[in-house]
């Protein structure tokens, strides 16, 4: 084939690269704390006494985890966009931080499952409301217990982001799109989209391992 | 001070109480013994309505445990609760274990908690431990930490099921002079023990179940002497010939 790499088209196109890795980082970090934000809440009704709110929250669950999140981001966009006036950023934001909740909730739910049922009955004896015992006793566990699991999630939402292109976010994956389209060199800039991903991914295993560390419990 | 009046509690089809009746002095230790499976757990958990009740009424110095006006956290502040298993919780220190609940049910200041848990730990021979993690702790260290955070909350009541069965036997020791101590101070116990020389030394009374009813109540030399039902003579010719 008759493709020559040329390795300068990425510090040339660095610039614009670089403005896409910012905007994946906004919108992949805002996301981030909504879903964990939504997780939590839809966590806690799964495991929640209340029938209707716990059959609610698997609703919500289920749903989310089985339609494409390429759909939900245009039923975002361009559904709920109609109703609101949502840029490309916000409809971004919020199809992520949904999509993304949903699979917060189940990690969150397991972590509480899996936090031994003595711990809530003496946090109650002595006590406690279940929101105290909740909030003292067993979330703290359950947060330990789920950093793993947590940090695949969190990397699995970095990558998804690249979907929030196809409703016109300028995103890193947008960005690239752009500049191959006017410079045909689509090996060298997806490679350096690739290594950029990565950069970004690799940081936050980082973070999020050094956490798993610091808050690790002998048991 | 602990009334138990014709409590039931069925699990599904199984009768785990049946009509059975209690009144606990205060200041009395009362040990509630009895083969596996007789119901000795879910009767005591009913006292602080860990476990729900069908039928009858349990008032804990006057307050109907099960009555659905009664505040229960409230109620709960005032039963300590020391578990088999411990339940220590392993993400807060042994201090911090003692001291979440004051801080955080009874709102005592941080500086007065911290004061009062480190004297109970103490008094408990725990004055090295208080910033150790559970997991750094032996099962005897455990348990100790387990008391002193039921005592902290300045409770009316303790009850305690089979403090000692997770323990190395040379670890029971340590807990059960705990205990001792404690009913020296005139606590009200209730404790669900195998140890039979422990509730002959310092029980008021045993209390024998079997078979989701109580069988037997008696005092521990008569009780041990000269077991009235065939059930208890049963028993304990089981439990003091090996
Ligand atoms: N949550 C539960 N669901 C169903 N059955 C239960 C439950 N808890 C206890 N049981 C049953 O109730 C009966 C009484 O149990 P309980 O734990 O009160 O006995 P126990 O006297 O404390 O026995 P042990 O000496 O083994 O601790 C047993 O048959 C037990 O299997
Ligand atoms: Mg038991």
């Amino acid at each position: 084939m008759g493709y020559r790499t040329d390795w300068s088209v990425v510090p040339e196109s660095l610039d614009i690269l670089l403005k896409g890795v910012l905007l994946t980082l906004e919108i992949s970090i805002i996301a981030l704390m909504i879903s964990i934000a939504i997780g939590v809440i839809a966590g806690l009704l799964r495991v929640s006494k209340s029938k209707p709110l716990a059959f609610l929250a698997t609703c919500y669950v289920e749903f989310v985890r089985g339609i494409p999140l390429l759909v939900l981001l245009i039923w975002i966009y361009f559904g709920l966009g109609r109703f609101f006036r949502l840029g490309a950023y916000w409809a971004a934001i919020i199809g992520l931080a949904v999509f993304s909740g949903a699979f917060v909730a189940e990690i969150v739910r397991a972590g509480i499952q899996a936090v031994p049922k003595g711990q809530m009955e003496a946090a109650r004896s002595s006590g406690m409301s279940y929101y105290q015992a909740m909030r003292l006793i067993i979330l703290p566990q359950a947060f330990r217990k789920v950093l793993p699991p947590m940090a695949s999630q969190f990397i699995i939402l970095i990558k998804d982001s690249s979907l929030v292109s196809t409703i016109s976010a300028a995103d890193l994956t947008l960005n690239a799109k752009n500049l191959v389209a006017y410079n045909f060199r689509s090996f060298e800039i997806w490679t350096a989209v690739a290594f950029l991903y990565f950069a970004m991914t690799f940081t936050l295993s980082m973070i999020i391992r050094h956490f798993e560390h610091k808050y690790k419990v002998v048991e | 001070m602990i009334s138990i009046k014709h409590v039931s509690k069925s699990f599904g089809t199984l009768k785990v109480l049946e009509n059975v009746s209690l009144e606990v002095p205060r200041s009395h230790v009362y040990a509630l013994i009895g083969p596996s499976g007789a119901g000795k757990s879910t009767l005591i958990r009913t006292i602080n309505a860990l476990e729900g009740i069908k039928a009858g009424e349990i008032h804990v110095d006057g307050v109907s445990i099960h009555s659905p006006r009664t505040n229960i956290n409230k109620t709960r502040a005032d039963i300590g609760f020391v578990f088999q298993s411990f339940n220590l919780y392993p993400h807060l220190t042994a201090l911090q274990n003692v001291t979440v609940s004051p801080i955080n049910v009874k709102k005592i200041n941080l500086k007065e908690a911290a004061d009062k848990g480190k004297e109970l730990l103490a008094s408990l021979g725990l004055h090295d431990k208080f910033d150790s993690f559970p997991g750094q702790l032996s099962g005897g260290q455990q348990q100790r930490v387990a008391i002193a955070r039921s005592l902290a909350m300045d409770p009316k009541v303790m009850l305690f099921d089979e403090p000692t069965s997770a323990l190395d036997p040379e670890m029971i020791k340590e807990v059960l002079d705990a205990i001792r101590k404690l009913a020296t101070t005139g606590m009200t116990m209730i404790v669900v023990t195998h140890e039979m020389g422990f509730a002959r030394e310092i029980c008021n009374q045993i209390v024998f179940m079997a078979d989701s009813k109580i069988v037997e109540v008696a005092p521990p030399k008569e009780f041990f002497g000269a077991p009235k039902t065939e059930r208890a003579q049963d028993f304990l010719s089981k439990v003091l010939n090996h």
